[in-house]
């Protein structure tokens, strides 16, 4: 589903990534383990376009996407969720919703509002709220939602769980298996080896912009 | 006043705004998506202005503003596309840059097509007369404009609020890239709200010519206008836009209606400083977030190299000969470029280091001239002494004006400082007393032993070449540091203990004072002085000096300010559309050379 090798990236001067080689079979829950700074945000971001590889091949069903904008990317059905959750904070829940919609495709689950709705049911009591008036929680199960709106095949997730209470992480983690059952594969960064021992199937661990040998 | 008249002036005001608030529209939704700052809305306005008077001679004046709006809006997108679309990541002066070369070439676009006349346009048939109102008469038209503000204003709220596409541009307006990772082509985007936005522009321009003549002139004056309205308002504020309009469009009418309107010129922008220090983001603004995006880090200023040092040194000795072979206009033009390169490089200082960039530096190069020219003539002073005390002019300037700008940051901060030099502007060239009004003041001539162009040569180089290892000295000083500090983060800055506004207000001040004493010696170096020494071109000059040279060079003003000033010389002598040729030249520069002169020459050194 989603080939990474050879990547390395950075910063202008500074290069945060070298030699990054990972892989997501399809339907897969896969973690990318590690600590702060290590290079977790910096790897999703350059698979998502968001910062520009220097080097390497970023593969997504076959079709190298390296080099590719963005709203690219996206539309091939790769979703992103930020680690700081870019909420649209002047625009309400459900118009942050609409940013996110894209055309349903055949191979992919297909999210309906009603569907993302029943998945974070939250939301649907603040449909009209600005998401500026949102508690942290509310505002990442938002951001998946937005995400998921576009009916992706496979989504980055960064730090799902960062800074929320255990009740709203326990609900992520919940939020994450039923992804897996849909059928989207999902790469998932992490600080927390407890919260994906829980959810994902493998991992790969980070340190200062390497990947460990498993 | 009785009661209609004041109904009358009221009135008049709203429709006033009405346009105003067109042309402010389409600027706050171009900067909120893009954050480009386009300098050159206001000549989108001109070319409605023109198309619709030229367009109604054939095909009659309501078929004409549709399509003049149509084709502005086409032309908007053609900008965008060959243009701003390269630029986007480039730093926000070059965009502004960018856009002010534009302005340079519609201006002479309209200059080729239409000719240096004002053009009237027709009375709009139908609204050709007026109607009574209280007893006095009132234009049919202004009427109908009246209502067409509100009915824009609605119909782009609908399009914001209740369209996916309004959605989009909402969501760009506060996280382009995250737009961009949720799959929306941002390209795509900004066009099409650069193009209604220019679009927007031209219905203004269109609808204004049955009240106004189209002139080449409307250009800065309309832009400078919506500048205020949008900072008044809050940027990518419509609602707010439409507000500041109304209440811009009643406070000038009021200041006409009442004969006031020796005021009416300076009244705006001390409405706008008023609401920027009591509401920094704008009457219905949000504080500015954070942008989103790779930010810019500037690498630290090394210190000139030994190497360095010697090169300026012998340019020095270099200028210095100069006169051992020529006498004539090259001196001249000489003095002149060393009188702009200390400007520039007292603009610099407050940008590069300070970070702060200024749309009005020119207010303390005339304040500098104008100190110069008063001791002079009025106070009877030597010219010596003139010379010497006139950048205190400057100084007490910077001083009150600075004192507002450092509590802004960004383009708030640069609004502020156009206001402040606009309202320099608007006492000099109404002063008569004193300052001699729109004539200026003459016989601003230097002693008798600097009479000469040599002496006066070797003066200016002098005092340039003194003032400028000054500065740089300055930025390599603890309070260089103290004022990099503040730049790169103003609140690491304050916990370790600098006094951050106080720095950035002292820079301030020293940018002044050495703009000012390149006013001086600009004034001396004229023997005279006219208003446009502080106008808002003269401050784009130096913006564009310093950004041709490179913000981040310390000897960039320097090349940038030679580079500009023989531009102008050559291109202006002899060719009637000098303005296109000189904004050319800037395109060129800054598709071609991003972080300026220097900035390249050093990136090709340093391979």
């Amino acid at each position: 589903m989603l080939e990474v090798s050879g990547l390395n990236a950075g910063y202008g001067r500074a290069q945060v990534l070298f030699d990054i080689a990972l892989e997501a079979r399809r339907g897969e829950v896969v973690a990318l383990l590690g600590r702060n700074g290590a290079g977790k945000s910096t790897t999703l971001k350059a698979i998502m376009g968001l910062v520009p590889p220097l080097s390497g091949e970023v593969r997504f069903e076959g079709t190298r996407i390296d080099g590719r904008e963005p709203h690219e990317i996206a539309r091939l059905g790769l979703g992103y969720v930020p680690e700081d959750r870019r909420i649209f904070t002047d625009l309400t829940v459900a118009e942050n919703l609409a940013v996110g919609r894209q055309p349903a495709r055949a191979d992919a689950p297909q999210w309906s509002t009603e569907h993302l709705l029943a998945l974070f049911p939250a939301l649907s009591r603040m449909l009209d709220r600005s998401g500026g008036r949102m508690s942290g929680g509310e505002q990442q199960m938002l951001c998946i939602a937005r995400t998921l709106a576009g009916n992706p095949k496979a989504i980055l997730l960064d730090e799902p769980s960062e800074g929320l209470a255990p009740l709203v992480v326990e609900q992520m983690a919940g939020v994450i298996l039923e992804l897996k059952r849909a059928g989207v594969t999902v790469l998932l960064a992490e600080q927390s080896a407890r919260f994906t021992g829980r959810v994902a199937d493998r991992g790969y661990t980070l340190e200062k912009g390497e990947l460990l040998p498993a | 006043m009785s009661g209609s008249a004041v109904l009358l002036q009221f009135l008049n005001g709203l429709s006033g705004a009405s346009a105003l608030f067109l042309v402010a529209a389409g600027l706050s939704l171009i900067f909120g998506v893009t954050r480009i700052v386009n300098f050159a809305h206001g000549s989108l306005y001109m070319l409605g202005m023109y198309l619709a008077v030229w367009l109604s001679a054939r095909i009659g004046f309501w078929a004409s503003v549709p399509l003049a709006a149509a084709l502005v809006a086409a032309g908007g997108a053609a900008v965008e596309m060959l243009l701003l679309r390269r630029i986007y990541k480039a730093p926000e002066l070059f965009q502004l840059l960018a856009t002010f070369a534009v302005v340079l070439l519609v201006k002479d676009l309209a200059l080729w097509a239409w000719g240096p006349e004002d053009t009237l346009g027709p009375r709009a048939p139908g609204f050709a007369g007026a109607v009574e109102i209280a007893g006095r008469a009132f234009p049919q038209y202004d009427l109908l404009l009246i209502g067409l503000g509100p009915l824009v204003f609605l119909l782009l709220y609908l399009l914001l609020t209740k369209t996916r596409w309004g959605i989009l541009v909402r969501a760009a307006t506060q996280d382009r890239e995250m737009v961009g990772a949720l799959g929306v082509n941002q390209k795509l985007l900004f066009t099409a709200v650069f193009m209604l936005g220019a679009g927007l522009a031209g219905l203004g321009g269109a609808l204004v010519i049955p009240r106004e003549p189209a002139s080449l002139e409307i250009d800065l004056a309309v832009v400078s206008d919506a500048f205020v309205v949008v900072v008044v308002g809050g940027l990518g504020s419509i609602p707010g836009a439409f507000l500041a309009a109304l209440l811009i469009g009643e406070i000038k009418a009021f200041c006409i209606g009442l004969g006031y309107s020796k005021i009416t010129l300076a009244v705006e922008f001390i409405v706008m400083a008023v609401v920027l220090v009591l509401r920094p983001w704008g009457l219905l603004g949000r504080p500015q977030a954070a942008m989103r995006g790779p930010a810019a880090l500037e690498a630290p200023l090394d210190p000139p190299s030994g190497r360095a040092v010697a090169a300026l040194l012998a340019l020095f000795a270099g200028l210095a000969a100069i006169p051992a072979f020529t006498t004539g206009y090259t001196l001249v033009l000489l003095t002149d470029v060393l009188v702009f390169a200390l400007f520039a490089a007292s603009l610099h200082f407050m940008m590069g280091p300070g970070g702060m960039a200024s749309f009005g530096h020119a207010a303390y190069f005339g304040l500098g001239a104008y100190g110069a020219g008063v001791l002079l003539l009025r106070l009877a002073a030597p010219m010596e002494l003139a010379l010497a005390l006139a950048p205190l002019f400057a100084l007490a300037g910077a001083l009150v004006f600075g004192w507002f700008c450092v509590r802004l940051s960004g383009v708030y901060l640069a609004m502020l400082t156009l206001a402040f030099a606009q309202i320099a502007w608007s006492i000099a060239f109404q002063w008569d007393a004193v300052t001699g009004g729109s004539n200026g003041l003459i016989g601003v001539w230097p002693a008798a032993w600097l009479a000469s162009k040599t002496a006066f040569y070797y003066a200016a180089l002098l005092v340039c070449a003194a003032a400028l290892a000054l500065l740089w000295r300055l930025v390599f000083s603890p309070f260089g540091y103290a004022l990099r500090a503040s730049r790169d983060s103003a609140l690491r800055a304050e916990a370790i203990g600098i006094p951050v506004r106080a720095v950035q207000w002292a820079a301030f001040c020293v940018a002044g004072l050495f703009a000012g004493l390149a006013g001086a010696l600009f004034a001396f170096s004229k023997g005279s002085i006219s208003p446009e020494t502080l106008s808002v071109p003269r401050s784009v000059e130096g913006l564009v000096m310093v950004l041709l040279g490179g913000v981040q060079t310390l000897t960039g003003p320097v090349w940038g300010a030679a580079l500009f000033t023989w531009l102008e010389d050559s291109v202006s002598r002899g060719f009637e559309y000098w303005r296109a040729a000189i904004g050319g030249v800037i395109l060129l520069l800054v598709l071609a050379f991003p972080r300026g002169v220097a900035g390249f020459v050093r990136e090709r050194i340093a391979r």
